[in-house]
């Protein structure tokens, strides 16, 4: 009782109902901008959270999370390009639909079925965060180790692309957590003798350099993509029949995306296909699939908008980030000095059930925002590349200087960003990378504390069962694409 | 999939120094032998200030691990080539180009004046040719992003020819 008040917080602080709904506001219309998204976006305003408090700064972040996972799907039904590589799934359904002059019923559907979709795993977290997190108490040094290990073989593993491309990815993340003096010994590495490197490399430089701006580059070659963009009247809530046709679907993938979220990887992508394939083999008719199908809309938008709490369980109760944007989220609670993990549910459970409260907020806000607005939202696609990302250039830009007011970060940004720029164009992708960074100084971290803990002898990792068990799993984790790329060829 | 097989094809096509999968590997394992000659030059704790490892042993261990992954990375795609990427339009290399003006610009000139150089370059070779988008790009907004920054986040930005003005 005490943590449903907790919960309902935010609706009684007008300044977290403000920052609500300009963040749910700025959320659908980052989702709905092809090339952007919640991640981008998250990343672009992580330098402005710096003027909030913590927990309006996390609701902020919480908010475009929730609200551009749902927007992409505006972008997806109405020009066939997912507005966030999430709503990849609804593009194969949502655009054939739409082409038949239904664009108002397959956005009403992927408005509800999103909905429903992040309120189911709202609830997936308030329950199971804190019972992660009390499990998280018996976790030493070792054991954060091998979890944080786990969390990146299983980044690799079920991730987009190539498994060994995003290894290395997330190896050379945590290489470039190395760079700076060494927290244990402050002897300097890597740093080539330029004093800004002693601090290392900030989080934000390369988030907004591997996200917004290898997409800045990504777009300049696009620049003669033309959209066939299809008119929306207005959206339409769905009919009883459809409602009967698809519950089953949204339940199933509501349930799918939720778990898929809670395992560390590329959350809404993976969360949205496999509750798309999962609704194609449970449909009656699955031969509609791919030509205009409610329950293919269904399906993806129920399980890549739930994907958006389960992400959020491990990134609060563990500190482990659950997919890109909730890496992009634990950035933001680090620089605001708010380390997740068990202690934060003991010490801080005001400020955690506010964030459980305002995501349920959030995707309460985003389903009126886009019944009423779609026609709004859908206009803003019509922003052209040619004056939209010079001005996201200029924000970058002062975003990453204003942290430190060193130009030096900028050139690390514009660094970062002709990297990420060439990773995406060979398959590898910078999620790992981003990931690897936060991750970087646990694994370190840990993996020098436990072997002070064991007197040097690497084999007392395997006499913690706990650590163990992680270890299996990080192997059956990297076996697994193994296996399904032998399935596939049987 | 016939593209992409097509693709495949053109690629195993091309003697092996000219394939993605040979450039991209080699760039990645030089890079990586150069910074694990690096880590040979860092300090050595003595033993009784030493936590654990050395502070070199994690970046070494990390370097060869990406060094063999990436040899794993071309081994396999010996049998199963990369796809050949389309060639980089003029665009993007002009878009590249503009980081670099901005950065020459920013260091030597002004960083509002670099940040407006790059809107206006980039705004223009993206296919804008009318004059208010251009100036709304290169002047109007970067002005509004410099006053909410210098006034809501209390900013300072570097000096230079146009930001000295405003400050004096």
């Amino acid at each position: 009782m005490e943590n449903l008040l907790l919960m309902m917080a935010p609706l009684f602080s007008s300044k977290l109902l403000l920052v609500l709904f300009f963040g749910t506001l700025f959320g659908l219309i980052l989702g709905v901008l092809p090339g952007l998204g919640p991640t981008t976006g998250g990343a672009l305003i992580l330098p402005f959270t710096m003027t909030l408090d913590p927990l309006s700064a996390i609701v902020l972040l919480t908010s475009i999370y929730c609200a551009g996972t749902y927007g992409g799907a505006i972008t997806a039904v109405l020009i066939n390009t997912p507005g966030t590589p999430a709503a990849a799934a609804t593009c194969l359904d949502g655009y054939p639909l739409a082409q038949k002059g239904e664009a108002g019923r397959a956005l009403g559907m992927a408005t509800v079925s999103s909905t429903v979709g992040g309120i189911f795993s709202v609830i997936i977290l308030v329950f199971f965060a804190p019972i992660l997190a009390q499990l998280a108490y018996e976790f030493g040094q070792p054991e954060y180790f091998a979890l944080a290990i786990f969390g990146l073989t299983m980044l690799a593993s079920i991730g987009e692309g190539s498994p060994i491309k995003n290894l290395i990815a997330g190896a050379f993340g945590i290489l470039i957590s190395t760079v700076g003096k060494d927290f244990m010994t402050s002897i300097d590495r890597f740093t080539f003798g330029i004093n800004e490197l002693t601090e290392g490399i900030g989080f934000i430089p390369v988030v907004v350099g591997l996200f917004a701006m290898s997409e800045m580059l990504t777009q300049s070659t696009l620049i003669n993509q033309v959209f066939n963009r299809i008119a929306l009247k207005a959206i339409k809530l769905p009919s009883k029949d459809d409602y009967k046709k698809t519950w089953k679907t949204i339940l199933r993938s509501s349930g799918i995306g939720s778990f898929i979220g809670v395992l560390p990887a590329e959350g809404g992508t993976v969360a949205s296909l496999i509750g798309y394939s999962e609704a194609k083999r449970f449909s009656k008719k699955p031969e509609e699939f791919g030509k205009g199908s409610i329950e293919g809309i269904a399906g993806a938008e129920a399980a890549n908008n739930a994907a958006t709490g389960g992400a959020m369980v491990p990134t609060l109760a563990l500190g482990i980030p659950g997919s890109a944007t909730t890496a992009v989220i634990l950035t933001g609670l680090i620089i605001h000095g708010v380390r997740p993990g068990p202690d934060l549910f003991r010490e801080q459970p005001d400020f955690l059930y506010g964030i459980f409260g305002a995501m349920l907020i959030a995707n309460v806000l985003f389903f009126i925002f886009g019944f009423f607005g779609a026609k709004i939202f859908a206009r803003i696609t019509l922003v052209p590349n040619k004056i939209l990302w010079p001005m996201i250039f200029a924000v970058s830009v002062c975003g990453t200087y204003s942290l430190n007011q060193s130009i030096i970060d900028v050139w690390i940004m514009l660094f970062f960003g002709v990297l990420g720029f060439f990773m995406r164009r060979y398959g590898f992708s910078v999620v790992p990378v981003i990931i690897g960074l936060i991750l970087g100084e646990l694994v370190e971290g840990t993996l020098r504390q436990s072997l002070v803990i064991f007197d040097g002898n690497w084999l007392m990792f395997f006499t913690r069962p706990i650590a163990l068990t992680f270890f299996i799993l990080s192997l059956i984790a990297l076996a697994f694409p193994l296996i399904r790329s032998k399935k596939f060829k049987k | 999939m016939k593209n992409v097989q097509k693709q495949k094809r053109a690629n195993k096509s091309l003697p092996f120094f000219f394939r993605d999968e040979f450039k991209v590997c080699l760039v990645i394992i030089l890079v990586s032998v150069a910074l694990l000659i690096t880590t040979f030059t860092f300090d050595i704790v003595p033993p009784i200030l030493n936590r654990g490892i050395q502070p070199a042993t994690f970046p070494k261990a990390l370097l060869i691990l990406i060094i063999v992954m990436s040899l794993l990375i071309y081994y396999l795609a010996i049998k199963n080539p990369w796809k050949v990427e389309k060639k980089l339009p003029k665009s993007f290399f002009l878009t590249l180009l503009s980081f670099f003006i901005f950065v020459v610009i920013s260091k030597t000139l002004d960083f509002f004046l670099a940040i407006s150089a790059l809107s206006i370059f980039v705004s223009y070779y993206w296919g804008e040719k009318r004059i208010f988008y251009l100036l709304l790009v290169g002047i109007i907004f970067p002005v509004l992003v410099f006053i909410f920054f210098e006034t809501i986040l209390g900013l300072r930005f570097p000096p230079g020819i146009i930001t000295n003005i405003y400050y004096s």
